[in-house]
């Protein structure tokens, strides 16, 4: 799926001016006129697109395999990263890696989904689904955070926590919600972005913070939209009616105040524009951190309570 | 890929067709097929009383066998908003909603009431599964963090019970936060050093079991309950795994080191008085708490 249906017209013309290029090598002007006049054109129908997006191709976007994964976002704004693997009693988790950094200087802890790039790295980071030892990773690092006073940035991208048997019988669930508990207990600032998918228990474990953000054309959702129909519709085939009635997009999450920005993605999607993308996350984390620091940590950790506990409260009945 | 509740829908398929009909005296277990006098089986909790098989059991009838002598108050549920996403399938949530209400009589799939059992203050959050099985939105959420205050401004414990085939997906994400927004709720229990039991029951499974169902000081659970995050068949369909057939059964959960004891429901009453007894009361004597034990009246009927 590194095409989206949606962009197939833009994908040909983009595909047809490289070809005019290609044969043009320095002829007549024609041509260069013809390649401008099928740019503005490419431009023009990107920028309508990407104007009225559906939310269920904004389910598509988010998941494009293309998009900036952790790796990217840890290469282009961690300084100094020192990856810690291992919940200290059964295994290290390639889907949720994390460790220690420097973002703009300052010493945090980061974790967040990677589901990897190509075949085997897919394969190994287990597609970004992690198992209860990411979770408990994820407890550990949260704590070693609040240790030593360092703040925690997550990046969250999952489709949801791994469901299989070894999952379930080591603890899935409590893993989970352990993870939910470290988060609400972290004597340290943290901030969360939802930089692709959101995908419910999995993904929210490493999301209760200070500050939760989304990308433009990420989704955070309960369940999928294809689980969500093939319930309640009967049928996976009504995955697009889901998403819209899930409200899962960005914009409709931040209509009804459950997330505290969106980070603007470059027209044409964090795939086309990874570096400005991962720029854009850069500076909502640099703004959140000024606006957290310095902290006192009682007074932080009740506000963090009560933002999750005003969460509809003050939706009209 | 649908993890978190997608089992629900054959769970209440294959649990609402049981006849409740008064008319109809006997009932067919369905682990042993063995006929069940329905005075008999209201006398033994629901529980078979050829196999030992656990049925689901109404809230009513939970609480008053739990309460001392069958005695508790019920709190009010906290208002919330009513189909916040204005959902929307083959069929309205709002009427879905309305409908599971008149169903069942019920306001939301969760009672709260107060009590003592074995003498000591409890605060009791049990789920009703027959109401949209058990989903937690924030009906569910808010009626938790309802419980968990009454139990620390009156020095209770705060006992859970889920019965809950995870997130209510019609709230969206709404229903997803609903997982830390419990969990804050234990937190203020833990912190004033009240304890925090969850009775796991037939079934906890998705958003519920991986949020306050699973940070219990304490986990029981009923024989034969169904608790786990991942449904059995999307385990089965999407990773192809072999399943043991007792999988994510209470029995396998205590296996696993996941829960404390797993408890037969006729001895639930004196197990939790017991620990909360434990727990709570610390003078050196306890020989008037275990009269108390011995003497209590399980309150099935006037409940
Ligand atoms: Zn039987």
């Amino acid at each position: 799926m590194s095409q989206l249906d949606f962009e197939k017209p833009i994908l040909e013309l983009e595909g047809k001016i490289a070809e005019l290029r290609h044969v043009s090598g320095g002829s007549e002007v024609n041509i260069a006129d013809e390649i401008s006049r099928m740019q503005a054109k490419a431009a023009r129908l990107l920028e309508q697109a990407y104007g009225k997006l559906t939310p269920a191709q904004k389910v598509q976007i988010a998941r494009h395999q293309e998009r900036p994964h952790f790796k990217d976002y840890i290469e282009k704004l961690i300084d100094d990263f020192t990856p810690l693997a291992g919940d200290r009693a059964f295994a290290e988790d390639y889907a949720l890696p994390g460790g220690l950094g420097r973002f703009k200087g300052y010493p945090c802890v980061i974790i967040g989904h990677e589901k990897g790039h190509d075949t085997e790295s897919r394969i190994k980071h287990n597609f970004g689904m992690a198992r209860p030892e990411g979770y408990r990773k994820a407890q550990r690092l949260l704590s070693m955070a609040s240790h030593f006073q360092l703040p925690v940035i997550t990046l969250v991208d999952t489709a949801g926590a791994y469901p299989g048997r070894g999952a379930e019988e080591r603890g899935q669930s409590e893993a989970i919600a352990k993870s939910i508990e470290s988060c609400l207990r972290a004597d340290v600032p943290i901030i969360s972005i939802i930089v692709g998918e959101g995908g419910s228990g999995g993904a929210i474990a490493i999301a209760v913070a200070d500050r939760v953000y989304m990308l433009e054309h990420s989704i955070y959702s309960v369940i999928s939209p294809e689980g969500c129909a093939s319930i309640l519709w009967r049928s996976a085939t009504h995955a697009e009616e889901a998403a819209t009635a899930l409200k899962l997009t960005a914009q409709d999450l931040k209509a009804l105040d459950l997330i505290d920005g969106i980070i603007d993605e470059p027209v044409g999607g964090a795939h086309r524009h990874k570096d400005q993308t991962i720029a854009n996350v850069g500076k909502t984390i640099e703004a959140a951190l000024a606006e957290l620091t310095p902290w006192d940590t009682n007074s932080l950790k009740q506000a963090r309570r009560s933002k999750f506990l005003a969460y509809g409260r003050n939706f009209q009945a | 890929m649908n993890w978190l509740t997608d089992f629900i829908r054959p769970r209440i398929r294959s649990l609402v067709p049981q006849k409740e009909v008064p008319d109809n005296l006997w009932t067919k277990c369905p682990s042993c097929e063995g006929m069940l006098f329905h005075r008999d089986l209201d006398e033994a909790l629901n529980v078979c009383y050829h196999c030992g098989h656990h049925m689901r059991i109404t809230v009513k009838k939970r609480l008053g066998m739990l309460f001392d002598n069958g005695t508790y108050e019920t709190l009010e549920l906290p208002k919330v908003p009513f189909d916040p996403l204005k959902f929307k399938d083959r069929k309205k949530y709002a009427d879905r909603l309305r409908d599971a209400q008149a169903k069942t009589n019920l306001k939301e799939a969760i009672t709260l009431a107060k009590g003592t059992i074995c003498g000591q203050k409890t605060v009791i959050a049990a789920f009703n599964f027959s109401f949209m099985g058990g989903s937690m939105g924030a009906g569910v959420g808010e009626a938790i963090v309802r419980a968990a205050e009454e139990a620390v401004a009156s020095g209770s414990a705060l006992v859970v019970i889920p019965s809950s085939g995870g997130a209510r997906m019609q709230e969206g994400m709404l229903s997803l936060v609903q997982m830390p927004r419990s969990i804050i709720a234990v937190e203020m229990v833990k912190e004033a050093r009240l304890p925090y039991i969850v009775l796991l029951t037939d079934p906890t499974t998705g958003g519920v079991s991986a949020s306050f169902a699973m940070v219990g000081d304490i986990h029981l659970a009923e024989p034969g309950a169904m608790i786990g995050f991942a449904g059995r068949r999307v385990i089965e369909e999407t990773v192809r795994e072999v399943l043991p057939e007792n999988f994510q059964t209470a029995e396998y959960l205590l296996e696993h080191g996941i829960v404390d004891q797993v408890v037969p429901r006729a001895e639930l009453p004196e197990t939790i008085g017991r620990i909360l007894g434990l727990l709570m009361d610390k003078s050196a004597c306890c020989s008037d708490t275990g009269k108390t034990k011995k003497t209590r009246k399980t309150g099935t009927a006037q409940a």
